[in-house]
């Protein structure tokens, strides 16, 4: 930025946020272009939303007086632009930091693109020969060939040319993956009620492993494979899209018929209210108001009082 | 005798469009019922969408509980498909309520018209519906519009003719 002139803390407004006014020098002429070649303002506003703004304005204005950008080495000024042939650039501020950004996005985009054509010729030949077993229903493909195949394409993100199932499949890891999930999941599943959020389930076993993090996707996919595992656990998917992992010893007439009890026992219930007698968080407390509903046991009240269930009176009453 | 409220409308649940189909089915005929009952009740012919959302049935302030708009036209769009309600205008602001159908008050008049012997006798409309003779009965005090269909009715069956005379019209009892 062009040398400050001046720094102000403004506290006029108590109802605004906290600003903190820069003010700026016209930029000499030697400057080194910048993000902005120009501007009609002198100075930019920073506003604070919650707070940060007295420690900020007193640092600031400590960097400003010491000036300690004058004396780094990273202070000369450097030709610059078309350096990129040497690879390694130089520069300064914000400018070169984005230009070694895209430098190693672009070499990085080079190496995965040789190192998939190379995969993808791999793939092709292997699909092209099991897909013609499969075909000629010769040969002995083993479950574990179909299955490994499937999970290269899943882990390639192809679908499955096959078949045309969209599910089912995974990597050999996903499969390893959901032989973990399944024994770690079963005490907090009991503890539960037998029932978590995906996001709870991703937050507690991203919080026991530590290191090497899970992304959303294998978790997901690993979910997908309970089923075929025959792994005690099911991936259900709600209508409102709410994803959850749930013990299968854990029936839908378990649930409604405990939504119903409890609503009936209260006369109504709202869905925290609901969540702190099971003690469940308040989104799967929800799913299970609505499922009762759904399956006309429960009925509901919706006013600016907010949203609560009653037993459906409309059918059990004349 | 002061109206009798059905048990749904103490129910908070009941100011709520079930979005359960089914529930949704029960809710909306104990609404048209209530609906027609009212208005029943009161002898009223004709609603007014604006004024008819203050009105007591739906607007249970005991409660603190109202069926919206939308959920009002929708037990309207009931009762008009049973026949039990016709649109004044496009717009939907006014309409005639029949809780009681056309054919169905022909009946009650014919039946009181044979009961006192005054088949093959004229009467004007206003004798009709708001002569002395016929106070006590039911459709004392009928509105004309009303009175006008239910005596087409009767005509489609044979049982009466409508007549025009110098100064309305009448209507002549077989």
């Amino acid at each position: 930025m062009a040398i400050l002139s001046s720094l102000i803390y403004d506290r006029t407004s108590p109802l605004s946020c906290a600003k903190i006014v820069v003010h700026l020098h016209a930029s000499p002429a030697n400057k080194e272009p910048g993000p902005y070649q120009q501007s009609k303002f002198s100075y930019f506003k920073l506003s604070f939303k919650e707070h940060g703004q007295i420690e900020f304005f007193r640092r600031l204005t400590e960097e400003l007086s010491q000036k300690r950008w004058e004396s780094t080495p990273m202070s000369q000024p450097i030709p610059t632009a078309t350096n990129s042939q040497t690879g390694r650039t130089r520069a300064v501020g914000i400018v070169g930091i984005e230009r070694k950004i895209e430098e190693r996005r672009k070499e990085t985009e080079k190496i995965s693109q040789s190192k998939l054509m190379v995969k993808a010729k791999e793939m092709v030949e292997l699909s092209r020969s099991i897909a013609n077993k499969i075909k000629d229903k010769q040969g002995d493909i083993t479950e574990d060939e179909t299955i490994r195949f499937k999970s290269y394409l899943l882990s390639m993100g192809i679908a499955n040319p096959v078949t045309r199932e969209t599910h089912g499949s995974g990597t050999h890891y996903h499969l390893q993956l959901a032989k973990q999930l399944g024994d770690i999941l079963l005490a907090p599943l009991e503890e539960r009620g037998g029932m978590m959020a995906l996001t709870e389930v991703y937050c507690l076993v991203n919080r026991a492993r530590g290191m090497e993090l899970l992304s959303p996707e294998d978790l997901v996919n690993a979910c997908k494979m309970f089923e075929s595992l025959k792994q005690p656990l099911r991936l259900r998917i709600f209508d409102s899209g709410v994803m959850v992992v749930q013990l299968q010893s854990h029936s839908e007439e378990e649930m409604i018929s405990s939504a119903l009890d409890n609503v009936t026992d209260k006369g109504s219930l709202t869905a925290e209210e609901f969540a702190k007698l099971l003690g469940l968080s308040v989104l799967l407390s929800k799913e299970r108001l609505l499922l009762a509903e759904k399956m006309g046991h429960l009925c509901r009240d919706d006013s600016v009082e907010g949203l609560r269930f009653y037993p459906n009176l409309f059918n059990s009453q004349a | 005798m002061s109206f009798e409220w059905p048990w749904q409308y103490n129910f908070p649940p009941f100011f709520t469009l079930q979005p359960n189909v089914d529930t949704r089915q029960k809710q909306l005929a104990a609404w048209c019922s209530l609906a027609l009952s009212y208005c029943r009740h009161h002898k009223l012919y004709t609603l007014d969408i604006m004024e008819v959302q203050e009105c007591p049935v739906f607007n249970h302030k005991n409660i603190d509980r109202k069926l919206s708009t939308e959920a009002i036209l929708i037990v309207f769009e009931e009762l008009r498909k049973k026949g039990n309600l016709e649109w004044l205008d496009k717009n939907k602001t006014q309409c005639l309520v029949m809780w009681r159908r056309p054919e169905e008050w022909g009946k009650l008049i014919y039946q009181w018209v044979s009961k006192n012997g005054m088949v093959n006798t004229v009467f004007t409309l206003y004798e009709l519906a708001n002569g002395d003779d016929t106070e006590s009965e039911e459709f004392h005090g009928l509105e004309e519009w009303m009175l006008i269909r239910s005596l087409q009715a009767l005509q489609t069956d044979g049982k009466a003719e409508v007549i025009t005379m110098d100064d309305g019209k009448g209507v002549k009892f077989f």
